[in-house]
């Protein structure tokens, strides 16, 4: 079977601008939530988010690119090239034909549609800009991606809220190691935060005003994060051959559905999802040390998630650890499985475990090794990454360490 | 007023439930008139708009919300409260 390997990486998010920043931020348990500076923010209950701050896009695009480019491909853009600048692969001819990108978003250019919808509605303008539409869809970061790299495989993007980009990624997995192609770049980004963004949350009442955190009893909450993660993934003979830098591999993936519920989690579908992932991996419970959580911060996805974890690795759930990063970085939405993935492999190839951080009494509901506040050593040789979203979507990834 | 405020908020529940409002007792919880979380939310939601203010419930900790939600009468006085507040006595 042909194996499947990660070969390049890039993200922005609120953490850092760059992969060394962002494992930094998660090496030392720092906070990315911060006081939100956005328009009308005094009209919004909630006033902090993981925000991309010192960010000036004039410096990074000229004109005619940003008329293009909304905020989440900016981010889409600024992630793909630190992955793929620096990896070694150059698209043209076959490989070029062989090769791909597959990313996830929930809400595309959310900004877009805020700005315009303000610019008709409000202002009673009766024009908008000629390229809103092209701007906005959904695709237009993969687009993007495709014409910058010259990637003509199969391409798409993958909207399914919180697991966009675990599915994302879990498809370009399956699309290199089904033979579609040799080279996939994958991941995902949101740009949420927006008044309409953000106001959209507020009205569900699960968002927390103060902070995100997860497992912790006295958490109150989700908390909004922006930015993008973007990997390379290439086929391991394509990439052992030509002498690149492996990172880790991707062994397994599995996605379900809930059927059941528009909101609320489902302890068997995640449960369900967990242990297709280690199948579809072939690995054994006890060779899985560490998952990035889903882990929202709110009641009840925190508490579901430890019971499905408890149920796919029965005694096992004891001896592993479990963190989530969204307390540092907040909930990238359909961009957050991409931002966590960092986590993983930084488990896997540094051996160190970013931290649950702001957990401050235990649950007995998540009676699990939280990794609360200081991030820890351990050697890890295999990892999933988590995502269950709203609708009753569930993706989980297992990575290994590189061959 | 106060008899407006418990009707209007009755009849509020009463959609939510799918029951007519003389079925809504004072002394039902929103468990037992078969309103959920999402149902709970919505409910808020109507309340707000409805009498033009605003509620703090956070759908993680409804129990440690200075809003009452444990029964149709608590709802009810604490609706009555917030309009209190709101209109300055």
């Amino acid at each position: 079977m042909r194996r499947v390997v990660i070969t390049g990486q890039g993200t922005i998010n609120a953490l850092g601008q760059n992969v060394p920043d962002t494992l930094d931020a998660m090496r030392e348990g720092r906070c990315g939530i911060t006081e939100l500076e956005l328009r009308d923010v005094d009209r919004l209950s909630i006033k902090i988010g993981g925000q991309v701050k010192n960010y000036d896009p004039e410096a990074l695009f000229n004109r005619q690119q940003i008329a293009l480019y909304d905020r989440f491909t900016q981010f889409t853009l600024i992630a793909a090239h630190q992955a793929l600048d620096g990896c070694g692969l150059s698209f043209a001819g076959e490989l070029a034909t062989r090769s791909g990108v597959v990313l996830g978003t929930a809400g595309g250019g959310v900004n877009t549609w805020d700005e315009n919808y303000r610019s008709v509605y409000e202002e009673g303008k009766n024009r908008v800009h000629p390229f809103v539409v092209p701007k906005l869809m959904n695709n237009a970061a993969a687009s993007h991606v495709s014409m910058e790299w010259n990637l003509k495989g199969p391409s798409f993007s993958v909207a399914t809220a919180c697991a966009s980009s675990n599915h994302a990624m879990g498809l370009a997995f399956q699309l290199i190691r089904g033979g579609a192609a040799d080279v996939m770049v994958t991941g995902g980004s949101e740009a949420m935060l927006s008044f309409g963004g953000i106001k959209a949350w507020e009205g569900l009442r699960v968002m927390s005003k103060d902070a995100c955190r997860p497992f912790s009893a006295n958490r109150n909450g989700m908390v909004q994060g922006e930015g993008a993660a973007v990997f390379v993934f290439e086929e391991y003979e394509h990439a052992r051959k030509r002498g690149a830098q492996i990172l880790a591999e991707v062994v397994g993936f599995a996605m379900t559905s809930d059927a059941a519920d528009i909101v609320m989690p489902s302890k068997q579908g995640a449960a369900r999802t967990i242990a297709g992932a280690l199948k579809d991996a072939r690995l054994n419970p006890q060779d899985v040390c560490y998952i990035n959580a889903h882990g929202t911060g709110t009641a009840a996805n925190d508490k579901v998630e430890c019971a499905a974890v408890a149920d796919a690795f029965g005694h096992h759930a004891d001896d592993l650890m479990i963190s989530s990063t969204k307390s540092m970085h907040g909930h990238l939405i359909g961009g957050t499985g991409a931002v966590e993935l960092l986590a993983c492999i930084m488990a896997l190839r540094d051996g160190i475990i970013a931290p649950t951080i702001g957990y401050e009494e235990p649950d007995p509901e998540c009676a699990l090794d939280v990794v609360p506040n200081v991030a820890r050593e351990a050697v890890v040789e295999a990892c999933l990454s988590n995502a269950f979203a709203f609708g009753g979507f569930n993706a989980v990834i297992a990575l290994r360490r590189a061959p | 007023m106060a008899d407006s405020v418990k009707d209007k908020v009755i009849a509020i529940i009463a959609e939510q439930a799918v029951l007519e409002p003389g079925d809504v007792t004072l002394d039902a919880t929103l468990a037992d008139l078969g309103i959920d979380s999402l149902g709970l939310v919505e409910s808020i939601f109507a309340i707000e708009e409805a009498f033009d203010i605003q509620v703090p419930f956070n759908a993680n900790e409804p129990d440690q919300s200075d809003f009452d939600i444990s029964s149709v009468a608590a709802i009810i006085a604490a609706v009555e409260g917030l309009v209190a507040e709101q209109t300055g006595g």
